[in-house]
Formats: C-alpha cells, sequence, structure tokens
C-alpha cells in the first residue's frame, strides 16, 4: 500500500509544484518507488519542472476516461528508475477529474507503489480537492507573507474536514508545514514572518525551511528538481525535509542568518 | 523626512503588524467555520412561537432560539419572553445541551 502525499496550499506561486518535485526525486532517491501526479488540469506544469514535457503522450485525465492505461501515461524518470511522473491534460478542463476515477487511479497506483505525491493545482475547488481528498499526509507550503498564511490556514479547515479520513471519521490527515522563499536577514530586519510566527499563527509540525535562492529558478529553468543541485541550499532544505519525513532526526537549518567573514562581506557583496 | 527622523526610526516593524493582524483574522476565521447554525432554526423558532401563542398571548419577538457549538458540546437554547401583565416580567430559559 502506498501512502499518499498531497503537496497543497492554496494559494498560487509558493512553490508547490517545485516542492512536488523535489519531494518525489527525493524520496525515489532514497530507493522508495515513487508516482507523482499532476493535477493542475489545464495548466500543467509539473512535467515541465521535471524536464521531461517532450515525453507526453498521454495524461491523467486519458487514464480516468480509460483511453490509456497508467503503464501507458505514466513517464519514467531518466535520472531515477524509482520515480514515475503522470502529468495533467492540457487540452481538458477541471470537469474532466470525478472523484471516482481519481479514486481509481490512486488504488490501481497503490499496489505497486510506495508513495503517490498529488501536487494540487492552487485555489480550493475541484482539482484541488481530488488532489487532497485521498490523502494520508499534506505538505502545507506557506511562504512567510500574510495572504500566504490566510490561505494555508483555509487549506487546513478543509482537509480537517472534506477528506476521505474526515469523510470516514478515521485517522486525520497529517499536516506538515513548509515554509518556502524564507528570508533569515528579512526576518532580522522586522521584515518577514518568522517561522516562528507562522508556526504559531498555523499550529503546524515544521518539516522544513526553504530558504529564498536563486538555485530554484535555475533548477526550473533547466528542468531539474532541485533537489539533484547539490550545491544549492534549497536543494539541501528539500533533502533535509524527506529525511525528517522519514523518521531521521535532522536540525532545522536555514533559520538563522549565515555567519560571513568579513572579508565576504567585502569582497562578494550579497 | 528629516534626517533626524531617519535616526529616530521607531516606527513598529511590518513583520510583527502582520502577525498581529494574521492572527486576529484568523480566529476570526475559525470561528465563524465552526459555528454553522443548523438550517432548521427559524422554522422551529416560528413553530414553538405558533405552539406557545395557542396558550400564551406572546409577542411576536418573545421568542429567541440560539445554537452554540463548542469544542465537545453543542446548546440549543431557547429564550421565550412572557408578556408583562401575567403576574411580574418573566423569562422563561430552557436549554438542551448535548455532549459530542
Amino acid at each position: 500500500m502506498a501512502r499518499i502525499i498531497v503537496v497543497t496550499s492554496g494559494k498560487g506561486g509558493v512553490g508547490k509544484t517545485t516542492t512536488s518535485a523535489a519531494i518525489s526525486m527525493g524520496l525515489a532517491k532514497k530507493g522508495h518507488k515513487t508516482a507523482v501526479i499532476d493535477f493542475d488540469v489545464g495548466l500543467r506544469n509539473l512535467d515541465l519542472i521535471m524536464g521531461c514535457e517532450r515525453r507526453v503522450i498521454y495524461d491523467l485525465v486519458n487514464v480516468i476516461n480509460k483511453e490509456a492505461s497508467l503503464n501507458q501515461a505514466l513517464i519514467k524518470d531518466k535520472r531515477c528508475e524509482k520515480l514515475f511522473i503522470l502529468p495533467a491534460s492540457q487540452t481538458r478542463d477541471k470537469d474532466a477529474l470525478h472523484l471516482e476515477g481519481v479514486g481509481r487511479v490512486l488504488e490501481e497506483l497503490s499496489k505497486d507503489f510506495d508513495y503517490i505525491v498529488c501536487d494540487s493545482p492552487a485555489g480550493i475547488e475541484k482539482g484541488a480537492h481530488l488532489a487532497m481528498y485521498f490523502a494520508d499526509d499534506a505538505f502545507v507550503v506557506t511562504n512567510p507573507e500574510v495572504s500566504s498564511v490566510r490561505d494555508s490556514d483555509r487549506m487546513l479547515g478543509i482537509l480537517a474536514s472534506k477528506s476521505r479520513r474526515a469523510e470516514n471519521n478515521e485517522e486525520p490527515i497529517r499536516e506538515y508545514l513548509l515554509l518556502s522563499r524564507y528570508s533569515p536577514e528579512r526576518v532580522r530586519l522586522g521584515e518577514m514572518l518568522s517561522v516562528a510566527d507562522v508556526q504559531e499563527i498555523l499550529s503546524l509540525n515544521l518539516l522544513g525551511v526553504i530558504p529564498e535562492s536563486k538555485s530554484v529558478l535555475n533548477a526550473s529553468n533547466s528542468g531539474v528538481p532541485v533537489i539533484l543541485d547539490d550545491k544549492s541550499d534549497a536543494g539541501h532544505a528539500y533533502a533535509d525535509i524527506i529525511d525528517r519525513y522519514l523518521g531521521i532526526n535532522k536540525p532545522h537549518r536555514f533559520i538563522e542568518e549565515e555567519k560571513r567573514s568579513l572579508f565576504n562581506k567585502l569582497f562578494r557583496g550579497r | 523626512m528629516s534626517l533626524l527622523d531617519y535616526f529616530r526610526s521607531s516606527k513598529v516593524s511590518t513583520a510583527s503588524l502582520a502577525k498581529e493582524r494574521l492572527q486576529i483574522l484568523v480566529a476570526h476565521e475559525r470561528n465563524s467555520k465552526n459555528q454553522k447554525h443548523p438550517s432548521y432554526l427559524p422554522k422551529l423558532q416560528q413553530e414553538l412561537l405558533q405552539v406557545i401563542r395557542k396558550y400564551i398571548n406572546v409577542d411576536l419577538n418573545a421568542i429567541s432560539v440560539n445554537f452554540e457549538q463548542d469544542e465537545d458540546q453543542e446548546t440549543l437554547e431557547v429564550n421565550i419572553v412572557l408578556p408583562d401583565d401575567s403576574s411580574k416580567k418573566n423569562v422563561k430559559h430552557t436549554s438542551f445541551n448535548h455532549r459530542k
């Protein structure tokens, strides 16, 4: 039986797809057979972030409509043999998804995968609802910024009331906070909500802080999940997140400013 | 802005402002979401009023029906104000509790 993870946020542009790409690659690199599914029907982008946009033939909607089998639609990653991508349809609209169909696809995947990562679209409508409905765990991606925190809180309410686990009175979805685009320097200057602030407001278990980083754009430019960039701080942050999720105790990083020598300050600039 | 203002710089950090605003907002939104009043309340109020008016000539707005929801209990509160002339001012108060 696979464990189903939904990557969600409510708000758009906070790093859901970046996170989905990174954590699915991270889990697969640890040897777990992992599928990552794009639920953003009509606006698919996971394929682009994963760098497999030219290999898409069939998509999630084709599988739901039984126009293609799962094996035909799943794209095997070229960098990691344990990782498979199921893209969203670019031509249909969100009504092409329905509960029964998504449930069937997830059930079939569950038979031979260890983890299924559902990349939720922004918003709280059908695509987002179906992405989280069957989840066991939720990675709530939040930016230290008022609208993102508010939307995350709204999403937490939905996870607690409108998921399969909630409807069947089962153990609730495990929710984790991933605070992304964090800048310790701006927190010190009083310009940005701190990790502690966001945790206090959302009362969530912190899985990791992902620093604001140039490497994220570089990674998406080249279609490589940022976790594969071993020189990148964001990549390290995601690697830590995977370890913590899998039960390895890793102290949190990227919360404090990096200490820089006078030499660095003078000659390297920012 | 004078040079003096620049050095004084006693302005509140925007981050603490953000935190304060969010705490109020989130608390408010969580509350309003949890307090879903059952849809039968207005009808219940109307019918109760009809029954009571059969026996006592109470005011049309002499009755209020409230529904409250806590962490682990729901309270249905019915308030009936009896008219002045029937002895003294009298407030009948009944509530029904239901532990979840």
